[in-house]
């Protein structure tokens, strides 16, 4: 009997799964492996079980396309065709000839090494979200607005009762909606965006008219719950001593500095912040994937969602940020490549070519997203020299400052090695684009030699090749 | 209203786990972070450096901030790890020492 075709699915968020599914209904035996004790990524992120949410949908959006995707893949788990690996944290995926070796740690504890082995390899690891710093950013009450979202959904708790959510991106609308119905008050929406820019921008908004409607969904979700809306605003400073008591908003002008005069305090216990976000890459850059040439950080591919790794495919936000529906179009379009590479043959793009119109549109309309909510210029000379930029290390503004200008380094790396800006546990995940903003180095891919702390007990138990 | 009203949830009983001494109720299903959160408390470690206070960041296991001891084991990103009925979590102070 020969085994069939074999494809290791990294991620079951909505990229992951519509992959998995797609390939499995076409004959390909599937290993989904997640780190999440269950399916649904960061858009879909379940309550755990334990907690019996009989209504975890009052947390959620296009809750019948979870349904639909969660049915799908408990059937085919039924089936035999996919099996989930669930607490499972991949630290390094491995090509070895003509195959992969996924290699995971297993469990909340992470130290137990486990090793998939497939033929193909599907990335579809999502992003993380991006703060700027500023200064007050690292006080306890301080959370990435996806941060406070995943902690909502996920744990069914709240970061404190007086909400400020700020920063830039349409993922502070639902943050803000999500923590305004789960209880807490929001105290303000503070958008740096202009809304004009939104309308430079109107023709290739207006030609995905569903994801207009959402987002005046939640605008509307907002006025209803009178929650206050202040845009071309920034937080300025997060105070407090050993947690945040207040923040300082202020007014932005055209050209991105400060409106004298502007500046009022809101007194608030939690911060939830955000400026975008930033795709999952460092699995695809130990495989040796190329990144997209545009900003250096998402994983090239092609029409068919191939990396230019032979065997490896890559879909949702680690190829680009551009949110659950495009994640969707891309796995189901990597789901079929796969499906027809692995058993030998060309597939045929026209019959995913419903899923290619919404991929081309949605990037198309993230592409504007992106412009319209790029962080207010000026945000780097608004940085005091001893606000933190490094979280783990600690490492000032000024240090920074001092390593690019006086002992002139000129790449993240050199400035990492001068300061120790990015050395510490997240590897630079939060602090690179705030060092390259800082120092004008261009944002370049972390180069990490795993995706997560592995036990040397781990490594040294690997076979030798 | 509250997140778990919202969701209709159900939970189990709530059992007991201490922080730097005090008892903590918490819930089957969360994780350490959840359970602080739950009762008040957002910051569980104090910097190597500065020796500042830190909780939650990220939410999902990728800024480290959350680094918290629990049952002796430093260094435990508390957004992750599940708590667990008795667990003694406490607050680590810079790198953390593993107690045993
Ligand atoms: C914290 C957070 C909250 C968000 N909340 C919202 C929201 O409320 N509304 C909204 O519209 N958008 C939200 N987003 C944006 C959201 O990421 C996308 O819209 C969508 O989920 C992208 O789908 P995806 O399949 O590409 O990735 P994701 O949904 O992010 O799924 C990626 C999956 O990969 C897993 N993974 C990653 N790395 C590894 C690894 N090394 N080993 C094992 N598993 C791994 C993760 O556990 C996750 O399940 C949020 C993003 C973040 C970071
Ligand atoms: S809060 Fe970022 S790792 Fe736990």
């Amino acid at each position: 009997m020969t085994e069939r075709a074999h494809v290791a699915v990294v991620g079951a968020g909505p990229a992951g799964l519509a992959g998995a599914l797609t390939a499995a209904a076409r004959g390909v035996r599937v290993t989904l492996v997640d780190g999440a004790d269950q399916a649904g990524g960061q858009f879909y992120r379940q309550p755990a079980r334990a907690l019996g949410a009989r209504r975890p949908e009052a947390l959620h959006h296009q809750w019948h396309t979870w349904e639909r995707l969660r049915d799908g893949v408990d059937r085919h788990i039924a089936a035999g065709r996919i099996s989930h690996l669930t607490d499972h944290h991949v630290w390094c995926v491995q090509r070895e000839s003509g195959s992969f070796a996924v290699h995971a740690l297993r469990g909340p504890a992470q130290e137990e090494g486990v090793t998939v082995r497939a033929d193909a390899v599907l990335l579809a690891t999502g992003g993380y979200e991006r703060v700027l710093p500023f200064p007050g950013w690292t006080l306890p009450g301080v959370v990435t607005a996806g941060g406070a979202q995943a902690m909502l959904k996920g744990g069914l708790v709240l970061p404190g009762g007086r909400v400020v959510v700020a920063g830039t991106g349409p993922l502070l609308l639902p943050v803000a909606t999500g923590l305004d119905a789960a209880g807490a008050r929001v105290a303000a929406l503070v958008e740096s965006a202009d809304p004009r820019a939104l309308l430079r921008h109107a023709p290739a908004l207006a030609a995905e008219p569903g994801k207009l409607a959402e987002g005046a969904w939640y605008a509307g979700q907002l006025l209803r719950h009178k929650v206050r809306t202040l845009s071309r605003h920034i937080v300025v400073e997060a105070h407090g001593t050993d947690r945040l008591k207040v923040v300082t908003v202020a007014a932005l002008r055209k050209d991105g500095r400060i409106r004298p005069g502007s500046a009022r305090r809101i007194p608030c216990d939690t911060l939830a912040v955000g400026h975008g976000m930033l795709p999952h890459t460092d699995l695809a850059e130990t495989l040796g994937c190329t990144l997209s040439e545009a900003d250096g950080t998402a994983v090239r591919v092609d029409d068919e969602q191939r990396t230019d790794v032979s065997g490896v495919w890559a879909a949702g936000e680690t190829t680009g940020i551009g949110g659950a529906a495009l994640a969707l179009a891309e796995g189901h379009i990597a789901g079929r490549s796969i499906a027809a590479r692995l058993h030998g043959t060309a597939p045929d793009p026209r019959s995913w070519a419903a899923a290619a119109r919404a991929r081309t549109r949605l990037r198309t309309f993230f592409t504007a997203l992106e412009a319209a909510y790029a962080p207010p210029a000026g945000w780097a000379e608004r940085l005091t020299d001893d606000t933190v930029v490094c979280r783990c290390e600690e490492v000032t503004a000024g240090a920074v400052r001092t390593a690019a200008g006086s002992l002139g380094a000129g790449d993240l790396r050199t400035v990492k090695l001068l300061t120790r800006a990015g050395m510490g546990w997240c590897q630079g995940r939060m602090c690179a684009p705030a060092v390259a903003g800082l120092t004008g180095c261009p944002l370049t891919a972390g180069r990490r030699p795993f995706a997560r702390p592995v036990p040397l007990g781990v490594l040294a138990g690997l076979p030798d090749d | 209203m509250n997140p778990l009203e919202l969701a209709q949830a159900g939970p189990g009983e709530a059992f007991t786990v201490t922080f730097d001494g005090r008892p903590l109720a918490a819930l089957s299903g969360q994780t350490v972070a959840a359970a602080l959160w739950t009762a008040g408390v957002t910051a569980w470690r104090s910097t190597r450096g500065g020796g500042r206070p830190r909780g939650v960041f990220c939410g999902i296991g990728v800024c480290f901030d959350c680094l918290v001891t629990v049952n002796g084991r430093a260094n435990q990103r508390a957004c992750l790890v599940p708590v667990r009925p008795g667990d003694v979590i406490r607050t680590q102070e810079g790198p953390g020492q593993d107690d045993d």
